[in-house]
């Protein structure tokens, strides 16, 4: 099982072989094609990322030390980045997560490329995806 | 003389550049349309050689700038045909000058009357006239519209009735482009003694609108739509009704004396002209009414029209591509999906490959709530676009499609 750190490391070095910003997008629109979608039941209010402007919706699940997540979205986009984010943080210890510094967004450029609304938005989904890890370690 | 819309482009700068490695195609002029040399050069005209406060002072170039100032205002008169330069108000921008005539009816309404606005409305007209009916507890009524995005005027008779004190409502929609049938309605307004305004955004830049024919008691412009500043809008009241509303906001510019008591105001328009104005701003939107004249608006509406033709013909060609806003009578605004796909991802791999388009609810969440849609993508056209950046648009759409699916 790969640690947070050596996730990102993969994800900077796939990045690393786009040199447009076309083909990042390509990329990160296929990693959101290939995430599992979620029940209906579970896009529903509760679950809203509050601060994105597209709706994510982001689901956690305590799985012992570690934090299991899952998410959907309505634009692609914005799917294929919380897409990235569950990929680094996903089935990781609660307490790992919660501390995680996640260099990888700016190794790879995506934290300058988007527009401040946007920006906000990513900056949205760590968070929540923090609070979760950091309310289950707690729980521990 | 042809339309030369490559002469035209010369004139607007911003224009010439590239945005990630592609030419500018700018396609968001409902939400501002970009400025000319020559309203460039009167700002910088302005502050290099004129620049003074107005209206106070004896120096030369207090006169200078109070001069030049009024003079915009007569422009502005004439433009509109308004009965006296006195009648023309500058303001901060449309959402100040209908906040101004709903604060000042807050004075005159009773409870047992209406407002009456439409479904097709901007969210600055419709929130002032909602808290104006707050305030007042008069009731808030809306003209319905159809599918299309046309007005169902069948409800016109019943919605309004002796009790209505206002009918305000869009020219041209900024979100569907619709054009309103603006005279069925004041028509039916003043049948029934209802004061009206007509909120002018979309169509400033787009035609050219007579008052006095429309016999119309408010009508605002934006100047950045205009191809003119942001920060200025113009308030066009006839003056008995001015000199019944309350001003909006107290200050310096606006008053005849002022004691520690109490204070009178002046005349129209300086009563609702609180505080130094927007000068600079205002020097500029005469340089480009001026410009627009020089062009002229029939011959810019007919080439936003071929334009909005060439695009709505072009496009549709596209698989999944849908128009949301299909009125007969429409202005150069085309809101549409693209089956599959969502408006946020279309708008950010167009910027990728250099056009400029809005996406989201346009500021008319009621219009997206009807059509139960949680926004579109908008083109919208200028006297400075042309056919072969629709044909940019069109080729970098697909593309985006391609990718989203």
């Amino acid at each position: 099982m790969s640690t947070i750190a050596e996730k990102q490391a993969v994800l900077i070095e796939e990045f690393e072989f786009f040199d447009e910003w076309m083909d990042k997008y390509n990329h990160i629109i296929e990693m959101g094609k290939a995430m599992p979608v979620l029940d209906a039941v579970d896009k529903n209010d509760d679950l809203l990322v509050q601060g994105c402007q597209s709706k994510v919706w982001l689901k956690a699940e305590k799985k012992g030390e570690n934090v299991r997540f899952f998410a959907d979205a309505d634009a692609i986009i914005a799917k294929g980045i919380v897409a990235m984010l569950i990929d680094v943080f996903d089935n990781q210890p609660s307490l790992e997560v919660a501390a995680a510094d996640l260099s990888f967004l700016e190794r790879i450029g995506l934290k300058d490329h988007l527009s401040p609304t946007r920006a906000n938005g990513l900056m949205s989904m760590i968070k929540q995806m923090k609070f979760y890890a950091l309310a289950f370690s707690s729980a521990n | 003389m042809s339309y030369d819309v490559h002469a035209i482009r010369k004139e607007f700068p911003i224009l010439h550049q590239q945005i990630h490695g592609r030419p500018l195609v700018y396609l968001d002029n409902a939400a501002t349309a970009h400025k000319p040399l020559a309203v460039i050069q009167a700002i910088t005209d302005f502050y290099t050689k004129d620049n003074a406060n107005v209206h106070r002072g004896v120096h030369t170039l207090s006169q200078r700038s109070t001069d030049a100032m009024e003079a915009v205002r007569t422009a502005v008169c004439a433009h509109i045909n308004a009965r006296e330069v006195a009648e023309i108000i500058f303001t901060r921008g449309i959402t100040d000058s209908i906040n101004t005539v709903a604060f000042g009816m807050g004075a005159l309404l009773q409870p047992h009357q209406n407002v009456v606005i439409t479904a097709l409305e901007h969210h600055s007209n419709i929130v002032p006239w909602q808290m104006l009916c707050e305030r007042t507890g008069a009731a808030l009524r809306y003209i319905p519209m159809n599918d299309k995005g046309e007005l169902d005027l069948s409800t016109l008779e019943v919605l309004v009735d002796e009790n209505t004190a206002m009918v305000a409502f869009n020219h041209i929609s900024n979100a569907l482009g619709t054009i309103n049938p603006v005279k069925t309605i004041l028509s039916r307004a003043k049948a029934v003694g209802a004061w009206t305004l007509v909120d002018g955004a979309q169509s400033g830049p787009h035609a050219l609108v007579d008052v006095q024919d429309w016999d119309v008691d408010f009508f605002t412009l934006s100047s950045h739509k205009m191809y003119g500043p942001t920060g200025l809008g113009v308030l066009y009241g006839k003056r008995e009704r001015l000199e019944l509303l309350p001003p909006y906001q107290g200050g310096g510019e606006m008053i005849a004396t002022v004691t520690m008591e109490k204070s009178t105001y002046a005349d129209i328009p300086h009563k609702f002209e609180a505080g130094t104005p927007h000068i600079e701003g205002i020097i500029g939107f005469g340089a480009a009414l001026d410009y627009i004249n020089t062009v002229g608006v029939d011959a810019i509406a007919a080439h936003e029209a071929a334009l909005l033709d060439y695009a709505t013909t072009t496009l549709s060609t596209i698989d999944g591509f849908r128009i949301i806003g299909t009125a007969e009578n429409k202005a150069s605004v085309i809101s549409f999906l693209v089956e599959g796909t969502h408006p946020y991802d279309l708008g950010v791999l167009l910027d990728q490959q250099g056009v400029a388009v809005r996406t989201g609810q346009h500021c008319t969440q009621p219009i997206m709530d009807q059509f139960c849609i949680a926004g579109t993508a908008r083109a919208s056209f200028a006297m400075y676009n042309t056919f072969e950046e629709i044909d940019l648009f069109k080729a970098a759409l697909e593309r985006a499609v391609t990718m989203l699916r």
